[in-house]
């Protein structure tokens, strides 16, 4: 990702932030607070955009400055070249026509029918029902819901729901998505199963998709880019596979140290110490991506330092559709191994870090 | 029973009915906007003036927690106005229609305030306009809590139209207090008192049968 420095010609860019900070005045209770800090973003057209964050960090605020939901007290958001800050009601309401959105809470009308929900947008825009009819049917096929049209939402799942607000969204045939924690109200299962379908309709529609959200499982299975935002500033940003597999900010840790294999197994983390004793073995993450992921690494290790090797920990993985596999190993501390194991991970271009010695 | 004190009630019923009905239609069709303006004219809302809506909040107040027996009399030159009479059934349902604005209205406001504040954003992001969001969101999704608030409002109004005797309104509550109390006949008291709780379930029973068949949320798989 790059930074905009021209701010209306956006060339490949579906929407930029260009110094674009939040501030909410002070009213009641509530103190005044800064919400976005000079944030500097760009979504690339057709990409699919993740900005992860704790809550409150100022993600929401962030994806609905793009639709116009909030505006910018400084900076611009530039959405295919037009500043969304400087259009009025009207021109704004058409903008957001072509502009989808999903929620996390589904946002569906609980008296309207799956049909009826999907219908919304494009009465709203004033569409006559013959041609309603004709554009909802497919979209429920592509959903895969088309046998639910007459349901009400209550009869559908989380997932189904979610489904239904991907349908509706695309109604008005928009060119960007906004999904606001679209997944975070569903189990992991159907989280999947949204984020495929988020994946697909990226590639068949040639859709852009920014998605906010707080879980690093999300942005690993379907961004190509992300950002990282932590108390209204961006700290890190950069496609979703380095970002991933060369975190620099301890933000970007923080959120990655959730995933699974990134931790020490219980037993070994008590027991592992900084410094070596005699007779200790090393306990060393690798981390390989591309086709060393695809190697049988563990074997050859094994054969060339001729000495036993204990995996602790693992996991292969595709981040940003690239494999992508970190392994927790074990070894004989002793001058001789380590130094055949440092040789043999130089030689297959593996990164090593070495987290401590067991007995 | 003498078939004429029959007559008499069969006529007091028609003629609560007849009240409940006007000033219940007259009285709904002018609160709900401003039930609907109370509930989206704060600041930052749909129609933000937020001035404005302490005023008619303020009316509103004022109107509600006048009683309903004072309001009768207080607004009898507005009646003659309105009318052209003081007294009987035609001049009980103007003040039956002035309480039934207020009450309808808060109860309006309450059931639009109710709807999801999460679909309010997901139309405005698409590109619906305020008076869109009025119908085909807040409308349509607060349907089962604006039948409940008719109902209520209903069933208010059968109480207050007893009052009106007092200006000569005519109605069950005129027969009750008159045939019953001052006459001293307590065979017409009950049956007055059987007649208005009859009328009471039948409005609330349809009433809450009509939300039930509105209500969509919560319908099992």
């Amino acid at each position: 990702m790059t930074v905009s420095t021209s701010p209306i010609e956006t060339g490949d860019a579906a929407v930029v932030f260009d110094g674009v900070s939040k501030r909410f005045a002070a009213s009641g209770q509530s103190a005044a607070f800064t919400a976005l800090n000079d944030v500097s973003l760009t979504v690339g057209r057709g990409s699919i955009t993740g900005v992860i964050g704790r809550s409150g960090a100022g993600k929401s605020t962030l994806i609905r400055l793009v639709n116009g939901l909030e505006k910018p007290t400084a900076g611009k958001v530039l959405v295919d070249g037009v500043d969304v800050g400087a259009l009025d009601e009207a021109a704004l309401r058409e903008l957001r026509r072509s502009v989808g959105m999903i929620f996390q809470h589904f946002n569906l009308l609980s008296s309207r029918t799956v049909f009826g929900n999907v219908a919304l947008p494009l009465e709203i825009a004033g569409m006559d029902r013959r041609a309603i009819d004709e554009r909802v049917r497919p979209l429920l096929d592509l959903v895969g819901l088309a046998d639910k049209h007459g349901r009400y939402p209550a009869e559908l799942s989380g997932g189904q729901k979610q489904r239904i607000g991907i349908a509706r969204a695309l109604a008005t045939e928009p060119k960007l998505l906004l999904s606001d924690e679209a997944t975070s109200a569903l189990d992991p299962e159907t989280t999947q199963s949204v984020l495929e379908l988020l994946k697909r309709i990226n590639a068949e529609l040639g859709l852009t998709v920014l998605l906010i959200t707080h879980e690093m499982e999300v942005v690993k299975a379907v961004t190509s880019d992300v950002a990282v935002i932590d108390k209204g500033e961006i700290v890190e940003r950069g496609h979703t596979f380095d970002v991933f597999t060369h975190p620099k900010h301890e933000t970007t840790r923080a959120l990655l140290s959730g995933l699974p294999g990134s931790k020490l197994p219980e037993a070994v983390a008590r027991d592992i110490r900084p410094a070596a004793a005699a007779g200790d073995r090393v306990v060393v993450r690798l981390t390989f991506f591309g086709a060393a992921a695809e190697r049988p690494l563990i074997s050859r290790l094994i054969q060339s330092i001729g000495a036993e090797v204990n995996i602790i920990a693992g996991t292969i993985d595709e981040i940003g559709s690239k494999p992508y596999g970190s392994l927790v190993v074990a070894y004989g501390a002793d001058p001789e191994t380590s130094g055949k194991a440092d040789r043999f991970f130089a030689e297959n271009g593996l990164t090593v870090e070495v987290l401590g010695y067991v007995a | 029973m003498s078939p004429d004190l029959l007559m008499l009630i069969g006529k007091a019923t028609l003629d609560t009915l007849r009240m409940v009905a006007i000033a219940g239609f007259i009285g709904a069709l002018i609160g709900l906007p401003i039930g609907i303006f109370l509930a989206t004219s704060g600041r930052g809302e749909l129609f933000p003036a937020p001035n404005v809506n302490r005023a008619v909040g303020l009316i509103v107040n004022a109107t509600r927690s006048t009683p309903f027996i004072i309001l009768v009399v207080a607004i009898i030159p507005f009646t003659r106005l309105v009318t052209g009479t003081s007294i009987g059934t035609k001049a009980a349902i103007v003040p039956l229609t002035i309480a039934t604005i207020p009450f309808f209205a808060r109860l309006v406001e309450a059931a639009i305030r109710d709807v999801d504040r999460g679909l309010i954003e997901a139309a405005r992001a698409m590109g619906a306009t305020p008076m869109q969001i009025v119908f085909k969101v807040l409308l349509a999704e607060a349907r089962p809590a604006l039948t409940l608030a008719l109902t209520m409002t209903i069933v208010s109004l059968i109480g207050y139209s007893a009052m009106v005797g007092a200006v000569g309104g005519g109605g069950l509550g005129d027969l009750g207090i008159r045939y019953g109390y001052q006459r001293f006949m307590p065979d017409v008291m009950l049956i007055v008192v059987i007649v208005l709780i009859v009328l009471v379930q039948l409005v609330q029973s349809a009433g809450d049968r009509l939300a039930r068949r509105f209500d969509k949320r919560s319908r099992k798989t």
